[in-house]
């Protein structure tokens, strides 16, 4: 789950970083009135979930209050990467001297949390990381002991000159390392830390991402969902507990774990048809899931034919026969149904589909053709 | 003879009165596996099914049984504590079913591991089955068929999917091996075709990868330098958008790397046959065993 800047900034704030003043808004009043508060030119920065905000035009500069609101009454409404731009965060313009980029993230590799610094802030740190590798230095942390100050004050030395502002980093980072832990993130980062007009280092943009299986145990972190930043449809299928992620083709697939459905997918496409989307049903089969599933492929204009891909392992079959024989009493659809299932209970599943009027067949190659050449047809 | 698990294997179940992990402790007993232990804190002294004794600790139950493996399936938040517990009890071999451990969790388990030389499988994965002899996890026994291809894969149910293909079309298995969904996972790829390699009852080895992360780029040098059987290899997620996490927390694009193509590329550099799809898994097992 991704956070919004506003959110990540109050998070690092609480561990300690110096972040400058600022809030959220809604309104073009309410911006203005922030503006007011803070008494000089302030930055106005659409809260979406995109990168790319400044060159899509939802930063802007303000030197009065009234700009303020002429500037966030642009950026309110406005679509960023197919995200609307619903909140804005209002923040004193800062006076920049240098920037840095500062950065943590889980690295599959090493198996540790490890550190990104970087002299080059402010731009897109994959960027710099392409053309100028050098100019990154990383530091894998042991999360038993935490980043050590001697190891934070060594990657300070490399973004500053002046022992001050070296001490100053190496607090930042031993404190941004501290919020990235409690929020339980999968990243953390400042692009960029700056130097201001006093030699002092603040943090001037925050990114976290929070590792979903981590909200169970930490609702205040789940409490700062956004569900306005989701697609309707997503935000359904994880309330009913389904993995859901839509796509743009015509064939909604239904199916059991997640290399399966990836392996479905791509089998829709080996077939010349495109996938509607990714739907992953989970390894217990509950029918009522299979409802909920079919009333979010339905959902979707574009899909043409649903194809259901079940390998009964701890999945049984019958269950989800069950599921589809409820659903379609529940849910008019008018769609055809093209349904696989093979393994645990596959005989007792036939049954239930026979009597109900669908035929099922085994074999996925031949059920994936058929769903993609019904889907053709009825494009 | 076979990988990680075999008749002689002394598992103890930890979870084993839960819902998931009674479940599956009786179908593993069911296919043959020695199960001699399961722990459950507070049900110490119960029989499971009248006949395996449970305990309170992982010490005691090893104490008493000799137990030298463990599979966990107790809820995601306490599972990396039990991780410790059977890795603190000495347990050689640790398979963790689990789905949804939290990953800075993880970052704790490997080094703890690593100082005490434990072999973790998982998590989120289905486990190890090495047919006709053990099982331990929830790879359906009756799917599978004894033989000599080696399967290790990162997927459940399209695992299933290709062991049906293999066992359907004659091609039984020696061990079959699910590492694991998640972005960090004890046992990779290279372990498991190291131990192929080694493996006198593998004849040739069937990789099931998918998007994310760089570990089957890894796997394919090290089938270049080091393995000399037949390899037939799959990436699942050529469709997948990417910056999205398709459902297995590892199972994502970033930026423009983890793609299922540069994956795919380099497995067939690594003379490693590459399937297209699961269906492809016999013609070229067919192709490469002459």
């Amino acid at each position: 789950m991704n956070l919004h800047e506003y959110q990540a900034r109050a998070l690092l704030k609480d561990a300690g970083v110096p972040v400058p003043d600022g809030d959220v808004a809604e309104t073009g009043q309410e911006v203005e009135a922030i503006a007011k508060r803070i008494g000089r030119g302030v930055v106005v920065k659409a809260q979406v979930h995109a990168g790319g905000r400044g060159k899509a035009g939802g930063v802007k500069l303000a030197d009065t209050p009234a700009e303020a609101r002429e500037a966030a009454d642009k950026i309110l409404g406005m679509q960023i990467k197919g995200l609307t731009v619903e909140k804005v965060l209002v923040a004193p313009a800062a006076e920049i001297t240098s920037e840095s980029y500062v950065g943590i993230i889980v690295d599959r590799e090493t198996q540790r949390p490890v550190f990104m610094v970087s002299p080059e802030g402010g731009v897109d740190i994959e960027e710099v990381a392409a053309k100028t590798p050098d100019k990154i230095f990383k530091l894998a942390v042991d999360p038993r002991f935490g980043l050590m100050t001697h190891e934070a004050m060594g990657l300070a030395f490399k973004l500053y000159e002046d022992v001050k502002q070296v001490r100053q980093a190496a607090q930042v980072m031993q404190q941004l390392y501290n919020a990235f832990i409690g929020a339980g993130a999968s990243l953390a980062e400042i692009n960029p830390l700056i130097t201001d007009d006093q030699g002092n280092v603040v943090a001037l943009d925050a990114k976290i991402s929070v590792d979903d299986n981590e909200l169970q145990r930490k609702p205040e972190i789940e409490a700062l969902r956004d569900e306005s930043a989701e697609a309707p449809s997503e935000v359904e299928a994880r309330n009913a507990g389904l993995t859901f992620i839509k796509l743009d083709g015509d064939v909604g697939c239904c199916v059991n774990g997640a290399g399966l459905a990836m392996a479905t997918m791509d089998l829709v496409k080996y077939y010349g048809g495109d996938p509607a989307n990714f739907l992953d049903i989970g390894g217990s089969s509950n029918p009522e899931k299979v409802v909920s599933a079919l009333r979010i492929i339905t959902s979707d204009p574009n899909v043409k034919c649903i194809l259901f891909n079940i390998f009964g392992g701890i999945t049984r079959c019958d269950d989800v026969a069950n599921g589809i024989v409820t659903a379609t009493k529940q849910i008019d659809i008018e769609v055809p149904i093209v349904i696989r299932l093979t393994g645990t209970n596959e005989k007792e599943a036939l049954v239930i589909l026979k009597e109900a009027g669908f035929s099922a067949l085994t074999d996925m190659d031949e059920a994936v053709e058929k769903a993609v050449s019904l889907a053709k047809e009825a494009r | 003879m076979s990988i990680f698990i075999d008749k002689k294997t002394k598992l103890l179940v930890q979870g084993i009165t839960g819902r998931d992990g009674s479940f599956h402790a009786k179908q593993m007993m069911e296919y043959g596996t020695k199960v001699v232990a399961g722990v459950t804190p507070g049900k110490g002294g119960q029989k499971f099914e009248g006949s395996v004794p449970v305990f309170d600790t992982v010490q005691d139950a090893v104490a008493e049984t000799g137990a030298n493996a463990a599979v966990i399936y107790v809820p995601a938040k306490f599972a990396a504590d039990a991780i410790f517990e059977a890795a603190d009890a000495m347990i050689e071999l640790v398979v963790c079913i689990s789905e949804g451990v939290p990953v800075l969790d993880m970052t704790r388990v490997m080094p703890y591991l690593a100082e005490r030389g434990t072999t973790l499988i998982g998590p989120n994965c289905p486990g190890v089955i090495s047919p006709g002899q053990s099982k331990v996890g929830i790879i359906p026994g009756n799917i599978c068929k004894k033989g000599k291809i080696g399967l290790v894969s990162r997927s459940g149910t399209l695992t299933y999917e290709v062991i049906h293909q293999l066992s359907t079309n004659g091609f039984g298995q020696s061990s079959c091996v699910g590492i694991g969904g998640d972005p960090i996972i004890g046992t990779n790829f290279i372990d498991c075709l190291e131990a192929f390699e080694q493996d006198p009852d593998t004849d040739a080895i069937v990789m099931m990868g998918e998007i994310g992360g760089t570990d089957e780029q890894q796997a394919a040098q090290f089938v270049h330098e080091n393995v000399t059987k037949p390899v037939i290899g799959f990436i699942a997620g050529q469709t997948a958008p990417p910056g999205r996490r398709m459902g297995h927390a590892g199972a994502i694009i970033s930026g423009s790397s983890g793609t299922a193509a540069e994956k795919m590329e380099a497995l067939a550099e690594a003379g490693i046959s590459v399937m297209k799809r699961p269906a492809d898994v016999v013609p070229l097992l067919k192709e490469r065993l002459g």
